[in-house]
C-alpha cells in the first residue's frame, strides 16, 4: 500500500476519537488501516459526511487510495462462493501477511460425458479437510473447451454452473467463449485467455460481458503490453498468466517469470500489479503414469503456492494430492501476526458425567482442535482440560517447560475439576509421559499416560477405561 | 457549471488523473508549460479520448480561453477523438517489462563437508554448501555456486517406521553399514546421516566407545561425507560427539547437534581439534539461533567455514509456516549483512513423517473427505515439507523416503538450472 505510516492516514480522519470504528482513537484506527486489519468504511462519521459533502468524500477516497493493496484484487464468481484473488502487499509473509489464499480450480474438459462431469464437479463441491477448527475446501471449476464445438462447450459450462461455484472458462477461441458467456456471464466467470493472437476479440468479450479476463504470454513484454492495452480500454479485472512450463529449463524460466512479475509489481511497476495465474495442470503434458504426473502437478502447485500464484488450475482431484496442497496453502496464508491459541480452561466433550475420563492437552490451536475433533468423532464423552502453554504444542511445551506439573495443578484448581468427577484419574498425552510422576506428586491424582496421537484415544480407552483397579489413590 | 459537475463529468469518462494538468481553488485551471500546450492536449487526447474533449469544453465553460489558445488545431483533435468514440484499439500498446533487480551486500559462508585423502580424510568426494548471494534459485539476481544436497537417515538400531517407509529398509535395519550402502547406491543419497539413538539412556544406553564403532563401520562402508547425530540426550550427546570427532579425525563430519542447553563448547572444541563441522540447532527462533552461533564462533572460536544451522523443521500442517518464515527471515537477515546468521541451513525434513496425515491409514475425523492411500500421501508430505523450505533457503535436507528424495532432487536440479530438457506441449490440449 502507498501509506507507510499511520500519520499519513490520520490526517484524513476526523480526529475526534469518537470510537465508532471500534478503536479508541483515530490514530489507533489509522494503525489498523495500515496493517489492513480495519477498513476505511468503518469510520462511520466520515462515511456519513461523505454522502453530503464533497470534501469528506474526497478524504474518504484519499484514504481508500492510501490503503489500497499493491496488487489489484479480482473477484471471480458471485454470491457466497465468490472468491477474491490478488490484493497482496508484501513479498514475504513475515513482513505483514499474505491476504487472499491461492484459489484452486479443477479442470473439467468438455470432452467428458455428463456423468463424468458430474462426478468431478461433485468432488470439488464436496471436498473437506478438517484443520485447526474448521473445514478447508476448494474453490471451483475450470471448464475447458477441448471439443472445439461452441455448442458443446456452452452446454457443459451451463451444466457446471449449476453447481454454483466460481468458474474459469478455458478456450482461446473467441466464438466458443462468446457462446459460453451468453449463458453464464452473470456468474462472473474468469475468462481464459487473451493472447497476442486473439486479444482483440477477447477484449471485446470482456467489455461486453463485464467479466474478469486472463492475459497470457511467456514473453513478459507482451504480457505487460496486453495488460496495459486492456486497462486503457477500460478493463480493471485482469489476471496475468506468464505460462507454466512444467519441467526442466522451462520450469526454471516459469519460476523466474512469476517471481519477476510479482517482485517488480510490488516494487515499482503498477502496469503488472495484477493477480498471477499458474497452471500446475501443465504437468500432465509430461510422459509418464498418472501417479507420476499427479506428483509433479503437486510439486508445481507447491512451488507457486509459496511463491506468489493467486489462482491455479489443477487436474488431479485425488484426495492424496488435494490434501497436502490445501494444507500448504493454509500454512502459507496463515496470518503470522495472530497467535494460534485457544482459551485455556475446561471443555465438555459430548455429555460427560462424574464417571467420565478427564484428559489434558495444550492451548495450541492446532493441537486443541485436533484433539477435540478426534474425541468428538470417536463419540467419547469426557472432560478436556486445556492448559495454557502459550500456544505451544505438547512435545515442545514439555521440552520447554510450559507444560509442567504446577501448571496442571493450577488449572485443575481453577476449573474445579475435582467437583465434577468422583474418580481421581488424569489422562495425559503420550508425548508428556515423562511428567507422570511430577503431576502425581503435585496433584495427588493418579496419572494415566494416553496414546501419542489423539486419533488413537478410542482404542486406548477401550483397553484402559475404566481403570482396572478402581480404588482411589 | 460548477466544479462538482466538472468532476462528475471527468468521472463519467473514467478520468482519474490528468497528467500535466492541475486544478486549483474553485474555478481556476492551470496548465503547465504554457508554450507547448498542443502536445500536452494531444497527449491528453490520446490518453483520455473523449475526456479531453469534455475537459476542453468544460474549461471553456469555466471561463478558460480554450479556442483562443489552440485555434483550429484543437477542434481538429477534438473531432478526431469524437469519431473514434466507440472504437477499440487495433494494436497493442507496446510496453517494456523491466525486471526489478535485487542486490544484497551479504553472502552465505561456504562450508565443505567430508575430506579426501589429500585433505586429511578418507572420503572419495567432498560436498560444499552455502555461498548464496540471493534468495534460493534466484539466478536472475546472482549466481548460486552450490545447489542443496540430500542426506538420508540411517539409525544404529531398528526404529518403528511408518509402513510406507519400513518396506524400503526392512532388509537392512539391523545393519547400519549395509543400510548406509543401500541409501547411497540405490537411493542416490549425496550424504548419509547416522543417528546413534541407541546411546539414549532410556533406550539401550549403548556405551560411547561402542557406539562410535558404528561410525567407524559407516566410514568404511560408504565413501560419501557423513553426518553423525546423537540421541538427543543433553548430557551424553556432547561426550558422544566429542568421541565421534576423535575417531573420525579429519573427515569433516557434520556433528549433530550443538544446542543452547547442551555443552556446546565441548562439541565446538572437539570439532576444532579434529577438523569437523558443527550443526547448531535451535527451536524456531531467529534470536536463539543468533545467540548460539555467536557462542560457537566468538566464545568457542569455531571457524565460520565449519558451522551449519538447523533452525528446526516443523512439518507441513504442523507449524511449517513458522519453520518457513523463520528460515526465510534468517536467510534474508544474512543476505542483508548479518554475519552471525550467514551460514548454510539444514532441515530435518524427515519430521514430515510425524504428521498423522503422512502415516495414518485414514482420517479419524468424521466429515473429512477420504485421505487416499497413505503409500502415496506419505512421501508427498515429505516432498512438500522439503520443497517449501528449499524456497526459504535450506542447503541440506535430512530425508527418509526414497521417492521423496528422488522427487526433491529433480526439483532442485530443475530450479537449479541443471536440467536442460523442456516440454513445449500446451496443457490446453491435455486429454
Amino acid at each position: 500500500m502507498k501509506a507507510k505510516s499511520p500519520l499519513e492516514i490520520y490526517k484524513f480522519l476526523p480526529q475526534t476519537n469518537c470510537g465508532e470504528c471500534g478503536f479508541d482513537t483515530c490514530m489507533s484506527f489509522a494503525a489498523h488501516l495500515l496493517d489492513r486489519s480495519a477498513k476505511p468504511t468503518q469510520c462511520k462519521p466520515l462515511v456519513e459526511q461523505a454522502k453530503k459533502d464533497e470534501k469528506a468524500k474526497k478524504k474518504l477516497q484519499q484514504i481508500e487510495e492510501l490503503v489500497a493493496p499493491e496488487i489489484a484484487e479480482v473477484v471471480i464468481g458471485t454470491g457466497d462462493y465468490a472468491v477474491k484473488i490478488g490484493g497482496e502487499d508484501v513479498l514475504h509473509r513475515h513482513e505483514l501477511t499474505f491476504f487472499n489464499p491461492t484459489a484452486f480450480f479443477y479442470d473439467i474438459p468438455d470432452s467428458l460425458d455428463d456423468k463424468e462431469i458430474d462426478e468431478r464437479c461433485s468432488k470439488v463441491v464436496e471436498y473437506k479437510k478438517f484443520y485447526v477448527g474448521k473445514f478447508l475446501t476448494i474453490e471451483g471449476m475450470a471448464v475447458r473447451c477441448v471439443s472445439g464445438d461452441a455448442k458443446r462447450f456452452r452446454e457443459v459450462v451451463k451444466r457446471v454452473a449449476g453447481y454454483g461455484r466460481p468458474m474459469i472458462l478455458v478456450s482461446l477461441d473467441a466464438n466458443c467463449m462468446k457462446s459460453a458467456l451468453e449463458v453464464v456471464a452473470d456468474k462472473r466467470p474468469l475468462i481464459y485467455a487473451a493472447t497476442e493472437d486473439n486479444w482483440r476479440e477477447f477484449l471485446k468479450l470482456a467489455l461486453e460481458f463485464k467479466v474478469p479476463v486472463v492475459v497470457r504470454s511467456k514473453d513478459l513484454n507482451t504480457l505487460k503490453s496486453l495488460a496495459v492495452t486492456f486497462r486503457k480500454a477500460g478493463i480493471k479485472d485482469i489476471v496475468l498468466d506468464p505460462v507454466t512450463e512444467p519441467m526442466g529449463e522451462g520450469l526454471r524460466r516459469t519460476f523466474e517469470r512469476v517471481i519477476q512479475l510479482r517482485r517488480t509489481a510490488i516494487h515499482e511497476d503498477k502496469d503488472v500489479a495484477y493477480p498471477i495465474m499458474v497452471t500446475p495442470i501443465s504437468a500432465w503434458v509430461i510422459e509418464g503414469d498418472d501417479v507420476a504426473k499427479a506428483y509433479w502437478e503437486s510439486v508445481i502447485g507447491a512451488i507457486f503456492i509459496v511463491k506468489y500464484a493467486d489462482v491455479m488450475i489443477f487436474k488431479s482431484l485425488e484426495p492424496w494430492t488435494v490434501m497436502p496442497l490445501v494444507i500448504l496453502r493454509q500454512n502459507i496464508y496463515t496470518d503470522p501476526r495472530v497467535p494460534v491459541q485457544v482459551e485455556p480452561g475446561l471443555r465438555k466433550i459430548g455429555n460427560p458425567d462424574e464417571n467420565s475420563p478427564v484428559m489434558i492437552t495444550t492451548n495450541f490451536a492446532l493441537t486443541y482442535y485436533t484433539v477435540e475433533s478426534d474425541l468428538t468423532s470417536a463419540k467419547i464423552d469426557c472432560w478436556l482440560l486445556v492448559l495454557d502453554t502459550g500456544g505451544i504444542c505438547v512435545e515442545a511445551a514439555v521440552a520447554g517447560g510450559q507444560f509442567n506439573a504446577n501448571g496442571v495443578k493450577e488449572l485443575m484448581k481453577q476449573t474445579k475439576i475435582e467437583e465434577k468427577v468422583k474418580h481421581r484419574y488424569l489422562i495425559i498425552p503420550g508425548l508428556a509421559a515423562r511428567l507422570k510422576g511430577a503431576i502425581e506428586d503435585e496433584t495427588g491424582w493418579k496419572v494415566l499416560v494416553g496414546p501419542i496421537d489423539s486419533g488413537r484415544i478410542k482404542g486406548w480407552l477401550e483397553q484402559n477405561w475404566p481403570p482396572k483397579n478402581g480404588d482411589k489413590p | 457549471m460548477k466544479i462538482d459537475d466538472f468532476f462528475k463529468l471527468l468521472k463519467k469518462y473514467n478520468v482519474e488523473e490528468l497528467e500535466g494538468v492541475r486544478i486549483e481553488g474553485d474555478i481556476e485551471i492551470e496548465i503547465e508549460s504554457g508554450a507547448n500546450l498542443l502536445p500536452i492536449i494531444q497527449a491528453l487526447a490520446q490518453e483520455l479520448g473523449m475526456a479531453a474533449y469534455h475537459l476542453a469544453r468544460a474549461s471553456k465553460i469555466l471561463g478558460f480561453p480554450v479556442e483562443q489558445l489552440f485555434g483550429g488545431e484543437l477542434k481538429e483533435v477534438m473531432e478526431k477523438k469524437l469519431e473514434k468514440k466507440e472504437e477499440l484499439p487495433q494494436e497493442l500498446v507496446k510496453a517494456e517489462f523491466k525486471p526489478y533487480k535485487a542486490k544484497f551486500p551479504g553472502k552465505i559462508n561456504e562450508v565443505t563437508l567430508g575430506a579426501t585423502p589429500k585433505e586429511g580424510g578418507t572420503r572419495k568426494y567432498t560436498i560444499t554448501v552455502g555461498g548464496e548471494k540471493s534468495l534460493p534459485f534466484y539466478f536472475f539476481d546472482a549466481e548460486q555456486p552450490h545447489l542443496p544436497v540430500i542426506t538420508i537417515d540411517v539409525f544404529d538400531k531398528p526404529v518403528p517406521f511408518p509402513k510406507a517407509v519400513r518396506e524400503h529398509y526392512e532388509d537392512v535395519m539391523d545393519n547400519p553399514a549395509e543400510w548406509a550402502k543401500k541409501v547411497v547406491k540405490d537411493f542416490g543419497a549425496d550424504m548419509i546421516t547416522i543417528h546413534l539413538i541407541s546411546t539414549d539412556p532410556l533406550l539401550d544406553d549403548t556405551p560411547i566407545h561402542e557406539a562410535v564403532k558404528t561410525v567407524e563401520d559407516i566410514l568404511q562402508a560408504v565413501k560419501c561425507p557423513i553426518v553423525v547425530g546423537g540421541s538427543g540426550n543433553k548430557e551424553k550427546d556432547p561426550l558422544l560427539l566429542e568421541k565421534v570427532a576423535e575417531v573420525a579425525e579429519g573427515e569433516r563430519v557434520l556433528l549433530a547437534s550443538a544446542t543452547l542447553d547442551t555443552d556446546w563448547e565441548r562439541i565446538a572444541n572437539a570439532a576444532k581439534r579434529h577438523n569437523q563441522v558443527v550443526l547448531a540447532w535451535t527451536q524456531l527462533d531467529i534470536n536463539s539461533q543468533k545467540t548460539l552461533n555467536r557462542y560457537l564462533l566468538k566464545k568457542a572460536g569455531l571457524s565460520p567455514d565449519s558451522l551449519v544451522m538447523d533452525p528446526t523443521t516443523a512439518p507441513l500442517g504442523y507449524g511449517l509456516d513458522y519453520a518457513f518464515s523463520n528460515m526465510e527471515r534468517i536467510r534474508l537477515a544474512a543476505l542483508k549483512g548479518d554475519a552471525d546468521l550467514a551460514f548454510p541451513i539444514s532441515s530435518g525434513t524427515t519430521n514430515a513423517w510425524g504428521a498423522r496425515e503422512a502415516w495414518m491409514k485414514e482420517s479419524p475425523i468424521s466429515g473429512d473427505t477420504s485421505w487416499g492411500p497413505r503409500e502415496l500421501r506419505g512421501p508427498l508430505w515429505e516432498i512438500l515439507t522439503g520443497l517449501t523450505l528449499a524456497l526459504a533457503g535450506v542447503d541440506i535436507f535430512m530425508m527418509l523416503h526414497p521417492a521423496s528424495v528422488a522427487v526433491l532432487k529433480d526439483v532442485i536440479s530443475m530450479l537449479g538450472g541443471k536440467s536442460k530438457e523442456s516440454v513445449d506441449k500446451d496443457w490446453l490440449v491435455v486429454a
